[in-house]
């Protein structure tokens, strides 16, 4: 049984077609990469998924049933900024989730209860590597180790799907690769799901075992929002083969693009 | 020579450039009075600073014969009492309505639009209907205080909370946040430091309140001593009090500007030491 499928997905703003033609079915334990120009409208369908933005026609569903219409526990998410809370230390941010299950009046957990919370929070923030910034706040944080207690944040809910919009976007390259090993091991280590935007086609490569590619297959010049994006390339990426190979596969089959050519 | 705009004075320079406005302004002030005491040695306008002294001293120890009381701190407390209890008030109803008004579209919908308006009403013009409602009392005076400084709290509140990231609102509902707990645990924190930050600008406008009410119909209170002195042309006691009443001021906004500093380290993040 597949996680989440779509079937004939659109999404349009009054006349503005955004997504159109949307087909898929992704199973527990895939990472799917998104690709495609901006604009395409790769963040509305992340919204979508998250709930935030409603679906025009055609089916969403996550375990078959409709995709709730609101965010929720069992999609977790990481923009690219803004993704923790200024006003709570690292250990604060992490522990949020567990104290808003445990404690539904105050959102806060005392006593046992918080001994708990924190036990958990500290083996989350050890593994994305944040034990020694325990009791800073986000802005004395640089932007990779924000994005990594972002990412902490976020599977503390275990949730079945994990969104990540441009995570990587604004870090440096070097960090950005250890950020790459980082969302790797959790992903294997905890069996996610994942959905990820990037800009970068070398990191979809690299990390993806699925690369999708948005463009729009049909373009009226008179009404250029007649027509919406769609998935025009849903390409399986093996582990094993180098991003190389893949890059020359896709010439050789001809895939030129508007994306390729933004994006290459 | 660098541009104007990169030099900045030393620390040191700063304390003697920001101090230089207030020499100027007291030797104006000294060779005016002296001028006025030359010609007229029993001229009231200009006081001496010695003279002023002297009745501030006096009014800060000497006990009312028949009451026990000391005027200077009766005052004071008086004021004070009325300052805080209103601005209290106005600080809680602005931090709940702003956050709830702010947090819920559809109470926002429906409120949104009175506060508006509600703030655009001059609390002063409606003094006499606060008196005549609440009496002469401390409920009038306090009652204008809250009147006139909560629809501002309010709007700019309502205004912060509107602006905070949808990203964190967000991401509180991915971790499983209902209503409920994102007003408690993502509004209401980061709205508390703003609420310091606007309080202090309100003060002014609460002080103003506070002195036109004191100013109409009070038995003690620092506006109310201000404008009963008036009649005797008393610029000794004047003058002191407008003083009293701008140290009282300086000393509630650095108040809270230490507490929100304390507090809340995190939101003054952003701030240099550009003072």
């Amino acid at each position: 049984m597949s996680l989440l499928a779509a079937k004939r997905l659109e999404k349009h703003y009054g006349n503005h077609v955004v997504l159109e033609n949307l087909n898929f079915s992704v199973e527990p334990g895939e990472f799917v990469t998104l690709v495609g120009a901006s604009g395409c409208g790769k963040t509305t369908f992340l919204k979508m998924l998250l709930g935030t933005e409603a679906v025009s026609k055609g089916s969403l569903t996550l375990d078959n049933q409709p995709i709730p219409n609101e965010p929720g526990p069992d999609r977790g998410v990481v923009f690219q900024k803004y993704s923790v809370f200024p006003h709570l230390t690292v250990l604060g941010n992490v522990m949020m989730a567990d104290e808003l299950h445990s404690s539904k009046l105050l959102g806060k957990s005392f006593g046992a209860a918080k001994r708990r919370a924190v036990e958990k929070a500290c083996a989350r923030i050890d593994e994305v590597g944040l034990d020694h910034a325990l009791n800073k706040y986000p802005h004395e944080l640089s932007g990779g180790m924000q994005q990594r207690l972002a990412i902490a944040q976020a599977l503390m809910m275990r949730p079945r799907i994990l969104l990540l919009d441009e995570p990587f976007g604004a870090l440096d390259p070097g960090i950005r690769q250890d950020m790459h090993v980082l969302i790797n091991r959790l992903w294997q280590e905890q069996q996610l799901t994942i959905f990820m935007i990037t800009h970068d086609l070398k990191e979809a490569f690299e990390l993806g075992t699925r690369l999708w590619v948005f463009d729009k297959t049909r373009h009226d010049p008179q009404a250029p929002e007649a027509f919406g994006a769609t998935i025009t390339y849903d390409l399986p990426i093996s582990r094993d083969r180098p991003s190389t190979d893949l890059e020359e596969a896709l010439q050789q089959g001809g895939l030129k693009t508007h994306t390729q050519e933004t994006l290459l | 020579m660098k541009r104007l705009i990169n030099l900045t004075p030393s620390r040191g320079g700063r304390w003697l450039l920001g101090l230089l406005p207030f020499l100027l302004l007291a030797m104006l002030y000294m060779s005016l009075s002296n001028a006025r005491l030359a010609e007229n040695p029993n001229d009231r306008l200009l006081p001496t600073p010695s003279n002023m002294a002297s009745t501030f001293y006096h009014l800060a120890t000497a006990e009312n014969v028949r009451t026990g009381e000391v005027v200077l701190w009766t005052d004071t407390f008086a004021s004070l009492e009325r300052i805080v209890i209103g601005v209290g008030i106005s600080a809680l109803i602005g931090l709940v309505v702003g956050i709830v008004n702010g947090g819920i579209p559809i109470i926002r919908a429906k409120f949104s639009p009175l506060v508006t308006v509600a703030s655009l009403i001059p609390p002063m013009a409606i003094l006499p209907i606060l008196f005549i409602a609440f009496g002469t009392g401390e409920a009038a005076k306090i009652a204008l205080i809250v009147i006139g400084v909560t629809p501002f709290l309010i709007r700019d509140l309502q205004g912060h909370a509107l602006r905070l990231p949808d990203e964190q609102l967000i991401k509180a509902q991915t971790l499983g946040a209902s209503s409920w707990q994102v007003m408690l645990r993502v509004l209401l924190p980061q709205l508390t430091p703003r609420l310091l930050n606007a309080t202090r600008l309100a003060l002014g406008t609460a002080w103003l309140f506070l002195i036109a009410a004191e100013a109409i119909a009070a038995q003690e209170g620092l506006g109310y001593r201000i404008f009963l002195v008036r009649r005797y042309l008393s610029m000794d006691v004047i003058l002191p009090y407008v003083a009293w009443i701008t140290l009282l001021a300086f000393l509630l906004d650095q108040l809270l500007a230490w507490v929100s500093r304390l507090a809340f380290p995190w939101y003054h993040a952003g701030e240099g030491d550009k003072s």
